[in-house]
């Protein structure tokens, strides 16, 4: 056996990822005090390092179980992004509450690295891997105030829940090896379309891969974790859980389904179907009886999720992909609008919490409007942008989606999105009415640090503006799609 | 014909004028912001005024046509241009944005800026709404118009302000997003989200009729037409003065004004295959809310059931596709801009002394305020429609045209001629005539330099169109004729 030196070029970033956080581990244990400033470095080397390797064409190489494209490094930019932030906006926040250990960048790192991977799989074994790294992380993170009850309850439950959608994919993934003998996407994707797997074993995986990846994106039936996890996690890291684990989750559904079993659309399009319509209703209508605002974001995050498989399910009509591009760059536009969206909602949370008072229910964002006439204006821009009113994203990240689902001729799905948004509008609206209709009750003023004021500033006002100009991040996803999915 | 992008200039000189107004800050500003507020809207009606000087009446084809690339990846343009039926409400909606900027003057104490600021922004983007000739431009000025007024509604309305502001929201949000799924469709067809292509995309009668309804229910809660009205009486009552004018002279506007630019070009056949239901619909509520508007013991609730039956004349005579009844309409909403706006203004001028909107708290106030009095008779007058006012033209050539089409149609429709003068100079005779009802009417005072200018510029405009029409009708024919020939002519042949 003849050993080949692999190609570490398309791998770059993950390689610097994986020494910096050898690095941070050395740093919880000499220099406590730069992990912070070691997380962001990395993330900006990161950042840097993705864009140097940009390009339009795919390349393989550690034997073909990992990619390297233009979707992975779209998704991987909006990661270190979406993770920046959330370290910048959670850290004031963790530091009131003793929480500001460096432990918890080391962990935000080796789950970025998860991440990565994930976003860069293209075999199922290295996907679970990225995916568990991730998760095990995520665990730990939901858990790090082993003080509180409700923090490790939460991870708790996140952990024997998460640990049991990891089984389902495993055994999902087992069975599509069982029925075509390969691990590698797209070596999976040429047998199924070939006809020569065993289609009954397939379909059996398909449903358990549907359900492991339903889980991780948090859409229904497999969302009990969601508000339960959202509101015991400390607020910094729900911040982290809401924003862009949700990438690699796309990344993961998109990889797996569209990528390697595309032949198969037909089967699990109906189950999203299914998962899309749920989350949509039940999202929405228990989004209005919520008094947390975790909650309320975290039911109104599994509505996002459903409409954003609204594209996911409406790229292949008849056995045709013409429209897939299209849908699929949908989604990812959704995804990522989500997720700024989501970045400002809990960074007008921490925002609003100070040491010893936690900004947690609805309430606390009464009379915004007097104590600080800017932020509340920003926060009625991500509640009208999540309830898809125009000019904000979210309305062109909704209006993309449904193009899609009209365009495929799910024309009662398209009716049952527009009715659920108009309930979701409701408790979008209700926390505009407290801002500005009600009177404060607490007078306190705003103590966040000036960075954080600053970027919270620019992640609304990013709302706004590319809610206006949304071209340029519309094609690139559809491009992004274009030399991923359909090629690869 | 020219190069200065007058639309842009009227879209987006409100809109970053109320931006400025904004940047003025806290309250004890104020003033400084009343004064940018009230430039920016004399100045937003200033670039409006070439639109009609320039405008071409012999052309039906849209005029002052901006394009420019919006969104590409789904051929989206920012495509602008009016044609004689949009031309109007672009001027009246500038000049009713100086009406309420001044309305609020004194009136408005807290979170002056930010109520200023309100009211700019919706003005543009309301002429957003009359201007854009791109499907996805349209619908995101239309919603995003819902913004502004659910705040000004909840911010500086009375005390079921809250209710009132989401009931407000709900309800046109629900019908916009039926309109978007319409959009799409039509996108799916045709490629494109122009809306004069769309005029000529062939498209089936079931595709049709359901695209026919999307519109309907859209622009139906917008105009509201009867039975989805029932937030306009909430929204007029909780709002403030300044809220109630723009909803009344502007916003109901949009709804109607969708008829003639979506449903009528773009869905003939349905749009004829259906007219006798929204004709029975405008029916009932010119009829059925007229005698709901006579029972009321609100002032402004009466102007709000009013407003309901007159806009049921307006989608009538769309709907009845004869060259009297579409302009007739058209002028009435014209008209009605003007009118209500006064009755809002007049029942705001008493609110402001009295702090009760209850016809029952008032009476004999032609005692102390006797200049007011003279205001509120003739605008009372043009609402019920009396020859040489505003109100009378658009009503009575609506009326002509309905005989024309079906004789008893016209006669139910006249029907409102007797209505409208009952509740509203009932209403009239009951808070201004008879004797001084208490302490407080005795002690009122009448009008001041500013009201009285206000009320006088409303005065002057309901006058001369009730008595000089032609500048508003001369505009209108080209493009009237040239849409009632597309309706005729329908997309089907033959036709179902």
């Amino acid at each position: 056996m003849n050993f080949v030196a692999p190609e570490l070029y398309p791998a770059t970033a993950e390689i610097l990822v994986a020494l910096m956080a050898l690095a941070l581990m050395l740093a919880t244990a000499f220099a406590r005090t730069l992990a912070y400033a070691l997380a962001q470095i990395t993330l900006a080397a990161a950042a840097f390092a993705t864009l140097l390797t940009l390009g339009a064409d795919v390349n393989h190489t550690f034997s073909g179980t990992f990619v390297h494209d233009l979707l992975g490094s779209l998704l991987k930019l909006a990661v270190y992004l979406a993770m920046a932030i959330a370290l910048l906006y959670g850290r004031a926040w963790l530091a009131a509450r003793r929480l500001d250990r460096p432990e918890y960048y080391l962990l935000a790192i080796l789950m970025t690295l998860g991440m990565m991977v994930m976003i860069d799989a293209n075999h199922l074994l290295t996907l679970y891997i990225g995916l568990e790294m991730m998760s095990l992380s995520l665990y730990a993170l939901v858990a790090f105030d082993r003080d509180a009850a409700r923090s490790t309850e939460a991870g708790m439950k996140y952990f024997v829940l998460g640990a049991l959608a990891s089984g389902l994919l495993l055994y999902g993934m087992s069975m599509v090896y069982g029925a075509t003998g390969a691990l590698e996407l797209p070596v999976i994707a040429r047998a199924v379309s070939n006809q020569s797997a065993s289609e009954p074993v397939l379909l059996l995986g398909l449903v358990f891969l549907v359900a492991g990846v339903s889980f991780k994106l948090g859409v229904a039936p497999f969302h009990m974790w969601v508000p339960d996890v959202y509101q015991g996690a400390p607020t910094a890291v729900t911040l982290i859980l809401a924003t862009a684990p949700k990438l690699a989750a796309l990344a993961l559904a998109v990889r797996l389904l569209p990528g390697g079993l595309s032949a198969l659309a037909a089967h699990w399009q109906t189950m999203l179907m299914l998962a899309a319509a749920a989350s949509l209703i039940l999202g929405n209508l228990a989004a209005l009886a919520q008094h947390n605002i975790k909650r309320m974001l975290a039911y109104s995050g599994i509505s996002h999720m459903g409409f954003m498989l609204l594209g996911l399910l409406s790229g292949v009509v008849e056995g045709k992909n013409g429209l897939a591009i299209d849908a699929y760059g949908g989604a990812l536009f959704y995804a990522i609008a989500y997720v700024l969206m989501s970045l400002a909602a809990f960074g007008m949370v921490i925002l609003l919490s100070r040491a010893g008072f936690e900004a947690e229910n609805i309430e606390d964002f009464k009379g915004l409007n007097r104590r600080s006439p800017w932020f509340a204006v920003l926060m009625l821009f991500v509640m009208f942008s999540m309830a898809g009113v125009p000019f904000f994203i979210g309305f062109f990240a909704k209006f993309a989606v449904l193009q899609s689902v009209v365009a495929a001729g799910h024309y009662w799905l398209a009716a049952l999105a527009v009715v659920m948004s108009v309930i979701g509008a409701f408790y979008y609206l209700r926390v505009v009415k407290l801002m500005y209709f009600d009177d404060p009750v607490d007078n306190a003023p705003l103590q966040a640090p000036a960075g954080v004021q600053v970027i919270l500033s620019l992640n609304g006002l990013a709302i706004a503006a590319l809610g206006l100009a949304p071209e340029v991040l519309l094609a690139l996803c559809a491009q992004a799609m274009r030399t991923s999915v359909i090629t690869g | 014909m020219t190069d200065i992008p007058f639309l842009s200039l009227a879209i987006w000189i409100p809109i970053l004028g109320g931006l400025l107004v904004l940047a003025t800050g806290p309250d004890r500003n104020a003033q400084m912001a009343r004064t940018v507020a009230l430039l920016a809207a004399i100045f937003g009606f200033a670039v409006t005024i070439p639109l009609y000087i320039r405008f071409d009446a012999a052309s039906a084809a849209m005029q002052f046509k901006e394009l420019a690339p919006w969104i590409a990846h789904f051929n989206i343009n920012y495509a602008l241009g009016i044609d004689g039926i949009s031309l109007w409400f672009i001027l009246l909606n500038a000049f009713i944005t100086i009406v309420v900027v001044i309305a609020g003057w004194r009136i408005i104490q807290s979170r002056v800026a930010q109520y200023m600021a309100a009211f700019l922004i919706m003005s543009g983007l309301m002429n957003g709404i009359f201007a854009a000739l791109d499907g996805v431009l349209f619908y995101v000025f239309f919603e995003a118009s819902l913004i502004p007024l659910y705040l000004i509604i909840g911010v500086w309305g009375g005390p079921n302000r809250v209710h009132a502001a989401i009931k407000f929201f709900l309800f046109t949000l629900a019908g916009s997003l039926l309109m978007l799924l319409a959009l799409l469709y039509l996108y799916n067809v045709s490629h494109s989200f122009d809306i004069l292509a769309w005029r000529h995309t062939g498209l089936g009668m079931t595709a049709q009729s359901l695209i026919f309804f999307a519109f309907l229910v859209a622009f139906g809660v917008k105009v509201p037409m009867w039975p989805v009205h029932t937030w306009l009486p909430d929204a007029h009552v909780e709002a403030p003065t300044g809220g109630s004018v723009v909803l009344a002279a502007i916003a109901l506007k949009l709804g109607a004004y969708g008829f003639v630019r979506f449903s009528l070009p773009i869905v003939p056949d349905a749009a004829v295959a259906w007219a006798p239901l929204i004709i029975a619909l405008s029916l009932i509520a010119v009829i059925y809310i007229g005698f709901v508007a006579l029972a009321q013991t609100d002032m402004k609730k009466l102007v709000a059931y009013s407003s309901i039956s007159h806009m049921g004349f307006v989608t009538l005579g769309f709907f009845m596709r004869n060259q009297l009844g579409l302009e007739g309409a058209l002028i009435q909403m014209i008209s009605h801009g003007f009118v209500s706006a006064a009755m809002f203004l007049c029942i705001g001028v008493l609110y402001d002394r009295m702090h009760s909107r209850q016809i029952a708290d008032y009476g004999g106030v032609v005692n102390t305020m006797p200049k007011f009095a003279a205001f509120f008779m003739l605008f009372a007058m043009a609402n019920a429609g009396l020859p040489a006012t505003s109100g009378f033209v658009g009503e009575f050539t609506v009326i002509l045209g309905a005989v024309q089409y079906n004789f008893w149609i016209g006669l139910l429709a006249a029907t409102t001629l007797v209505l409208g003068a009952a509740y509203t100079l009932w209403m009239y005779k009951r808070v201004v005539f008879g004797a001084v009802a208490s302490e407080q009417v005795a002690g009122l005072a009448d009008i001041s330099a500013r009201e009285f200018l206000l009320l006088a510029l409303l005065a002057a405009c309901v006058l001369a169109m009730g008595l000089y029409p032609f500048p508003f009708t001369e505009v209108m024919h080209a493009s009237v004729d040239q849409l009632l020939e597309h309706v005729a002519a329908g997309k089907l042949t033959p036709r179902p």
